[in-house]
């Protein structure tokens, strides 16, 4: 009969391995699996992880209703929307891999923290394969890192930041939206033309990885027009009265003021630019102007009749007239009563590209999607013809110069386009200097 | 010079804002010893009354006009609202154009009953209790507030215009000698605190000169006595919040032109004011009227290219840093009196 000794080294040693064991979130043990959250059952759960709560809920909403829309449709509910017009045919309405789509949502608050527990929660206890969302760059960066270690593909949602496929790219995320440089590739050539080379622009920029990125990216983008750049104040997020950073902008000798600003700090700061009068100045014998390089039509709502005229960048808008937007406008506004914003857009295509990719690939393994996506081309999603390239996941497609309207028919129609700018024009190397410093890893699928 | 002129005058309506807001707090600390953590919230509130009226003014008919189409490709739903219908373009676009003025008048009696309501369904229960649950008791009333508002009128701010009379600015610069565009100032920030002086005023005047504010100022000095005496001061206590709740609720009236309003708003101005308060002195008015145009002013100069450049991060810091030194040199704020809170 044996008997077993329990010295004091084996007790240390074994509760050490016990406790390490326990201590190990789940997610990096899952074993029993090919790979993280794999599906067993008859359905698919997707985790839409969304500002529901803090500043930009209405976007959140949007957001919201736009993926409920999608799960809709690829379960063969609805009028299909853009799956009609999509180019690929993997898509049968029958869920995805003839598994049923369901979703779990999170509130991401807005907040980096808040994001990646809601992330977090949603792979770990809801079983979501796949993570998409955001409204904020800092919160898709933080929750793409997550994504990338937990072995889950991450679609990202509304992220301009050049660093979310630049220096902070992972191979599990995947970005349809555009980016700060594709911004002012665009508008460059726009402004030059409506206000002249010689000009002289003083930018306000929100202090975080987005608004330092969109800076850099349109005064390289006007410096290359002629335009100098004057000055640039960085403003802090918390920021509510912008009249102490816009009063002494006239006095700069600057005729233009950039505001790279996006939300309520972008409609504080215009409606406090319009208050000062700014736009009927004349400064260096020239009209003073202002531009907003980033424009979202929720945001543009907000500031009301300041946004008349001032010229802007976005990713999509429900006035264009191909058949996707026009298929995507036409089920949206139908299930909701009201055209879609381009954070629904570029959600709902997010979900679609998702799914599709899943298809085409024949499994949900992370890294079996990620290489269907990679360098995936495609159109009829209401860009045109569209690339996911392969060494950054960008999306790479046109982009959109657009005004605040004049005179708006409806409370919706604040925007108009001015320019289509083609996807040759925004493209860039990989290794651009406004992309360089990081590298997108090995795919990690949990296993 | 000129830079700091106009960061003077960009002080002035913040000011003006820290100032109605302190006022009332330092009113209801004042008169019913409650620290009123939900101060901000009436700022908002008030501020969407502003909201609503326009919402209200805006409620309209709808035409079908069969020659255009809506986004779906449907008749255009054109809508007109029933103030245009019945008064004419020209007055009903007028009204429609003066409803920040206009929801002076609506605000007033609407916060004199929200302020009233809280006090007795909610703040009265507390009295007896310590400021910590005083604190805790208005702040999570805050937070339902702000709520509430955000699920009627959404997360984004909302716009709402200042009449077309006090839209653009003026060169303040020109008339006392500058360069041209050197000291620009908006009319309608010139209207603020101007109607911010005239509320302060009204005010103090009220409780100077009237009977009430004679017997209300009693009852802060010595509560006890002034019931013995017959008077129910509980009652004027509480019309005293319903006053400091349609003040701030003023303030945020006119406000709404300056920054559009979203629900997060009474927040944002909430811990600024109670430092104002704490600055200016526990329960001194005037100290909180002053101290709140103070500390608009130096936030306003700290934002400063100039001096940010010498002291990254200053504006972010600087009410708070001139709290620390105003408490460590006068421990009772610039104007506190004995016996305040120091029990």
């Amino acid at each position: 009969m044996s008997k077993t000794i329990l010295t004091r080294r084996g007790l240390i040693q074994a509760g050490a391995a016990a406790g390490v064991g326990l201590a190990m979130p789940t997610i990096f043990t899952s074993r029993a699996s090919a790979f993280t959250n794999e599906p067993k059952g008859g359905s698919v759960i997707l985790g839409f992880n969304v500002p529901q709560t803090g500043p930009y809920a209405d976007e959140g909403a949007d957001e919201l209703r736009a993926y409920k829309l999608a799960v809709k449709h690829l379960n063969g509910e609805g009028d299909a929307g853009m799956m009609n017009t999509f180019s690929s045919k993997a898509l049968k309405g029958n869920g995805i891999l003839g598994k049923k789509v369901e979703f779990v949502t999170g509130d991401t608050q807005t907040k980096s923290d808040a994001a990646r527990a809601s992330a977090k929660s949603m792979i770990e206890k809801d079983g979501a394969v796949m993570i998409t969302g955001g409204s904020s760059s800092g919160v898709a960066i933080a929750v793409q890192g997550l994504c990338q270690e937990a072995g889950v593909i991450f679609m990202a949602g509304l992220t301009h930041s050049n660093d979310t496929t630049g220096k902070d790219k992972k191979a599990n995320g995947f970005r349809h939206f555009f980016n700060g440089y594709m911004s002012g590739a665009a508008l460059a050539p726009v402004l030059e033309k409506m206000y002249g080379a010689d000009r002289k622009a003083y930018h306000l920029t929100a202090d975080y990885t987005w608004g330092w990125t969109q800076q850099e990216s349109i005064a390289k983008a006007t410096e290359a027009k002629g335009w100098q750049t004057v000055n640039n104040v960085l403003t802090p997020l918390t920021t509510t009265d912008f009249s102490a950073y816009v009063a002494p902008v006239l006095n700069s000798g600057a005729d233009v003021l950039v505001l790279n600003h996006y939300g309520g700090n972008m409609i504080n700061s215009l409606t406090s630019a319009v208050q000062f009068g700014l736009r009927d100045k004349q400064v260096n014998g020239k009209n003073f102007e202002i531009v907003v390089p980033l424009y979202s039509r929720l945001m543009a709502r907000g500031a009301g009749e300041n946004v008349k005229g001032i010229f802007g960048s976005t990713n999509w808008h429900w006035s264009l007239s191909d058949e996707g937007s026009k298929a995507f406008v036409k089920s949206f506004g139908t299930e909701y009563g009201f055209p879609p914003s381009q954070a629904a857009h570029t959600t709902y295509c997010q979900t679609l590209l998702y799914a599709d990719a899943v298809e085409r690939a024949g499994t949900f393994d992370p890294c079996g999607v990620a290489k269907a996506l990679e360098g995936f081309k495609f159109t009829g999603l209401g860009n045109g013809d569209t690339e996911y390239r392969a060494e950054d996941h960008q999306c790479f497609k046109d982009v959109l110069v657009v005004k605040g309207k004049e005179n708006p028919t409806s409370e919706y129609d604040v925007l108009e386009v001015v320019e289509v700018t083609p996807r040759s024009q925004v493209e860039y190397a990989p290794d651009h200097p406004m992309f360089a410093g990081g590298s997108l890893g090995q795919c990690n699928s949990g296993a | 010079m000129d830079a700091i002129l106009l960061q003077i005058l960009n002080g002035l309506d913040k000011g003006s804002a820290y100032s109605l807001i302190a006022l009332g707090l330092t009113l209801i600390f004042g008169t019913l010893g409650v620290v009123n953590f939900a101060h901000g919230a009436l700022f908002m509130i008030g501020a969407f009354c502003a909201v609503t009226l326009q919402k209200l003014l805006n409620v309209y008919t709808v035409t079908i006009d069969p020659e255009k189409t809506d986004f779906l490709g449907k008749p255009l739903e054109v809508k007109t609202p029933y103030v245009i219908s019945w008064f004419g373009e020209v007055a009903g676009t007028s009204i429609i154009n003066w409803s920040v003025p206009l929801a002076i008048l609506f605000a007033i009696p609407v916060m004199l009953l929200v302020g009233i309501a809280m006090e007795r369904g909610l703040i009265k229960h507390f009295y007896k209790r310590p400021h910590a649950d005083q604190i805790l008791v208005t702040f999570g009333l805050a937070i339902v507030l702000q709520e509430i508002i955000k699920t009627i009128y959404g997360a984004n701010p909302i716009p709402v215009p200042a009449p077309d009379a006090f839209k653009g600015s003026f060169d303040f610069g020109v008339l006392i000698g500058f360069a041209e565009n050197a000291i620009i100032y908006p009319y309608w920030r010139l209207v603020y605190f101007v109607f911010s002086a005239i509320i302060i005023s009204a005010v103090f005047a009220f409780l100077r000169f009237t009977t009430f504010g004679m017997v209300v100022r009693a009852g802060m000095a010595d509560r006890e006595t002034v019931g013995l005496l017959g008077i129910d001061i509980d009652r004027r206590f509480t019309i005293m919040f319903g006053l400091a709740a349609a003040v701030a609720g003023l303030a945020g009236v006119m406000y709404t032109p300056i920054n559009p309003p979203n629900y997060h708003m009474g927040m944002d101005f909430l811990v600024l004011s109670f430092v104002v308060v704490v600055v200016g002195g526990m329960g001194s008015l005037r100290g909180a009227v002053a101290a709140g145009f103070l500390l608009g002013i130096l936030e306003s100069f700290a934002s400063m290219n100039e001096v940010k450049s010498l002291l990254p991060g200053i504006d972010q810091i600087i009410i708070y840093l001139v709290a620390i030194i105003i408490l460590l040199t006068r421990p009772r704020g610039l104007m506190g009196k004995a016996g305040v809170m120091e029990d």
